[in-house]
């Protein structure tokens, strides 16, 4: 099978900090991939160049053949990759359902220059109604989204990046700041409503890359120091010594 | 989920200005004139509003509209106040299709700053053209509205009712336009640029589409103003004039397409009220009233009308 996603060679540096060093990766259609690394390893810068927020100093990003190297987010957005953030970025002042009927909107506006898209401006309420129980933000509809607790606004942001119906979803820390009981319920949710999607998450906490990654890339230093099944990653010297911290792995 | 009663209470409203037409006093009539073509502009300034955008150069549409009406009258020997409003409104169109480009690119105090300079440019040309008058401006009539001939000392009244239909027909539009996908969008890009971006939209097209639509709106304000007043000057393009527009704006509030019309309206009434019982001292009058909105109404006056519906 083809890969959705290949990086070749993405160099990307901050003065004399190298973020991303000679990056090469391949993944495939509908694979769950963890990316894991200390504060600093470009797992983020990573997510940032693929999403367009961060240019690579050289290298090439494709998804599905279409290069998105030199492409504004919007564009990456358009062409099927969407992601989440680390700080959720919302529509603070607007209502959780407003937040999302935005985003479905956008959609429906857009749905004729969109390739991946067959959503019709009649069906923005209906869909938009769908997204909040799916999320289990029903609850939540009518609260301002920057009144929200943690773990609901990281659900919101996740359902503002599937809203588009992204063919590639990059989830940067997608359970960071939610208390451990809700990590588990929150990945529940997420992985539930991206089925079919090619799933791309930054995480720390090695219990859920575990239990919802099939693949983990490890970052160091810029560079992807181990690639494989998550037992195999998560038992490999170099990652228990950098990333993990086992000061004797 | 509470009905959208704004259409209606803005078509009572200008209904009942529309019956005031005959038997309102002349003076009042030309009060709200004013306060309604200054409304029409601060309600293009609303739209920039709403997606986090303070102009402080409105006044170069003000300014815009109010000379390409007088222009068209004095050189172009077109002496219909209808035609005059039209080409207005498209010349103010024009200019901020051409000025937006630049514009919609910038946010916060350089989006400000740029407008107000742009507005002192046309201020600084219209100042040092004499073929303009200069200072002093020039004068200008309308001697017929649509086709129907204006017979001497009814002018004054049809431009009253002319800004009044544009009130309503202006309101309405910007209400419709809010309440749609992209008036939600703009709330969208005033809280989170990126965020909108990320989910595929263009925030610049519709800072943009807002920009053009506000100085449409600015157009027409000042083309129905100079009717009124018969007279243009440099004066509509100055700083003042646009602040005076954002004083309006803070005065009224966002919350509603009704709050630029009534803070108008009080605005021109405190103003002519100071103005003749405190006359050294108008503008502190005016700044008096603004320190006390901010104190105890900071979202305006429409937070008022919004209190009260939440039984606040």
């Amino acid at each position: 099978m083809n890969p959705i996603l290949v990086a070749s060679g993405v160099y990307r540096s901050f003065g004399a900090v190298v973020a991303a060093a000679d990056l090469n990766v391949s993944v495939a259609p509908e694979s769950v991939v963890g990316l894991i690394g200390a504060n600093g390893a470009g797992k983020t810068t990573f997510i940032n160049m693929v999403t367009g927020y961060l240019k690579p100093s050289s290298g090439s990003i494709r998804c599905d053949g279409a290069e998105l190297t030199a492409l504004k987010p919007r564009r990456v957005t358009q062409l099927g990759v969407s992601r989440s953030f680390q700080i959720p970025q919302l529509f603070n002042t607007l209502s959780v359902r407003e937040n999302l009927l935005v985003a479905v909107g956008i959609v429906a506006a857009a749905a004729h220059a969109w390739a991946h898209s067959e959503l019709r401006p009649a069906h923005v309420g209906p869909a938009t109604d769908e997204m909040l129980e799916r999320f289990g933000l029903a609850a939540y509809r009518d609260r301002p989204a920057g009144l929200l607790p943690e773990g609901v606004r990281k659900l919101l942001d996740v359902a503002m990046a599937l809203v588009v119906r992204p063919r590639v979803l990059l989830l940067d820390e997608p359970t960071s700041g939610v208390s451990a009981d809700e990590k588990f319920t929150i990945m529940d949710l997420v992985m539930g409503a991206a089925r079919g999607v090619t799933v791309l998450f930054v995480e720390h906490d090695m219990d859920i890359v575990g239990r919802y990654a099939r693949r983990v890339l490890a970052f160091a230093d810029g560079r992807i120091i181990a690639d494989g099944e998550p037992a195999a990653v998560l038992a490999d010297a170099e990652v228990r010594r950098y990333v993990i911290g086992e000061a004797h792995a | 989920m509470s009905r959208d009663r704004t259409p209606l209470v803005l078509a009572a409203a200008c209904g009942c200005l529309l019956a005031a037409t005959p038997v309102a006093p002349q003076w009042l009539v030309f009060l709200l004139t004013l306060a309604l073509t200054k409304g029409l502009v601060v309600l293009g300034l609303l739209l920039l509003m709403r997606a986090g955008l303070v102009s402080f150069g409105q006044g170069l549409y003000f300014g815009l509209g109010a000379y390409a009406a007088a222009l068209l009258g004095a050189r172009g020997g077109v002496l219909d106040g209808l035609v005059m409003i039209v080409a207005a409104i498209v010349a103010a169109a024009a200019i901020a299709a051409a000025i937006g480009l630049l514009l919609a690119r910038y946010r916060e105090i350089f989006f400000a700053m740029l407008s107000l300079a742009f507005s002192m440019i046309l201020y600084g040309l219209l100042v040092k053209s004499s073929t303009l008058g200069s200072t002093d401006g020039f004068n200008l009539h309308a001697r017929s509205f649509a086709g129907f001939a204006l017979a001497d000392g009814v002018g004054g009244r049809v431009f009253y009712v002319a800004a009044v239909i544009a009130v309503l027909a202006a309101g309405l539009a910007v209400h419709r336009y809010l309440g749609s996908h992209y008036g939600r969008l703009a709330t969208a890009i005033r809280d989170n640029e990126l965020r909108v971006e990320y989910l595929g939209a263009s925030v610049f097209r519709v800072v943009y589409a807002n920009y053009v639509a506000a100085g449409a709106l600015g157009g027409l304000g000042g083309a129905l103003a100079a009717l009124a007043v018969g007279h243009v000057d440099p004066e509509t393009t100055y700083w003042t004039t646009s602040g005076e527009f954002v004083f309006i704006a803070v005065l009224g509030g966002t919350g509603n397409v009704a709050a630029p019309f009534l803070a108008a309206g009080v605005f021109e009434a405190v103003r002519t009220l100071a103005n003749q019982y405190a006359p050294n001292v108008w503008q502190m009058t005016l700044g008096i009233v603004m320190l006390l909105l901010i104190l105890f109404l900071p979202a305006g006056l429409w937070s008022l009308v919004t209190r009260r519906r939440a039984g606040v």
